[in-house]
């Protein structure tokens, strides 16, 4: 933490209101989109945002200022989401079996399928990339989903996002490579389509 | 190396991430990387798991996904329950 970031802090722990409404206007815009990745429902969202920002008032006089206030809030923005992740009714989980790589007996792979072409520099091919993989993740089942956000996206380690999840370490590991998979999968059409 | 010494496919695939990490021993890795030596199908896949990466942080990287603003409503109620 820097010296004006330790002096904004100091103004937070004194209760200044302008330093709240600051902080909330700089990071929220993160945080939302944070939640909206994790949560897929603009409601659960923002109700993860204020509920981040709840236990982050209450938490200030605990921030050690070892980690930045914007990686402080991220991670509790996190947690917010998968407590309400945990809270949600739960529904019968699709199977991920369907997405993964057959194997013979000999262990080579079923119809490995052509190699796939390079993408861009056509800006509008990126876009249209982009566009499904969000979509082709969202479409994963829950426990995947959420582990492949938090490793590949939200850029936790491996012990974090473990931790966070409250799995082992291998298992994360697992979930994690298994998303991969079925996003890969799920991406081949589009990789291997033949272009004009 | 005698071919029982080889990765199959299927363990090959089951390694990526632990290749891609740099987690792999180096006797692993010097199989993995005879495998590959040896299968195109294999390059060809391990590829395509290294451009999903890539695509998905891609997807994510940037503002684009970063609202360009916060509902004000949600702003006003995070700091009224704070005044609470």
């Amino acid at each position: 933490m820097n010296e004006g970031e330790s002096s904004f802090v100091e103004q937070l722990r004194s209760g200044d209101e302008a330093a709240y409404e600051k902080l909330v206007r700089e990071h929220s815009r993160r945080m939302l989109a944070v939640a909206r990745r994790m949560l897929r429902s603009e409601e659960d969202a923002r109700d993860a945002v204020q509920e981040a920002f709840a236990n982050a008032f209450r938490g200030l006089d605990r921030f050690d200022g070892l980690a930045q206030l914007s990686t402080w809030l991220h991670h509790i923005v996190v947690n917010a989401c998968l407590m309400r992740l945990r809270t949600r009714r739960r529904k019968p989980e699709a199977s991920i079996e369907d997405l993964l790589p057959r194997f013979q007996d000999d262990g080579h792979r079923v119809e490995p399928g052509p190699a796939w072409r390079a993408i861009g520099p056509d800006p509008a091919e990126e876009r249209e990339l982009c566009t499904r993989v969000r979509a082709a993740i969202d479409s994963l089942p829950e426990i995947y989903r959420t582990a492949l956000v938090l490793r590949d996206i939200e850029g936790l380690g491996t012990a974090e996002a473990a931790a966070t999840l409250g799995i082992a370490q291998e298992a994360l590991k697992m979930r994690v490579h298994r998303a991969r998979q079925a996003l890969r999968t799920i991406l081949d059409p589009f990789y291997t389509e033949q272009t004009a | 190396m005698t071919d029982a010494a080889l990765l199959t496919c299927l363990e090959l695939i089951d390694f990526i991430a632990a290749y891609l990490d740099g987690e792999l021993a180096t006797a692993e890795r010097q199989r993995f990387d005879e495998h590959l030596r040896r299968c195109q199908a294999c390059v060809d896949y391990v590829d395509s798991y290294r451009e999903t990466l890539r695509a998905t942080l891609v997807a994510f990287e940037g503002e684009d996904e970063i609202p360009e603003s916060v509902p004000e409503e949600l702003v006003q109620a995070v700091l009224a329950s704070r005044r609470r």
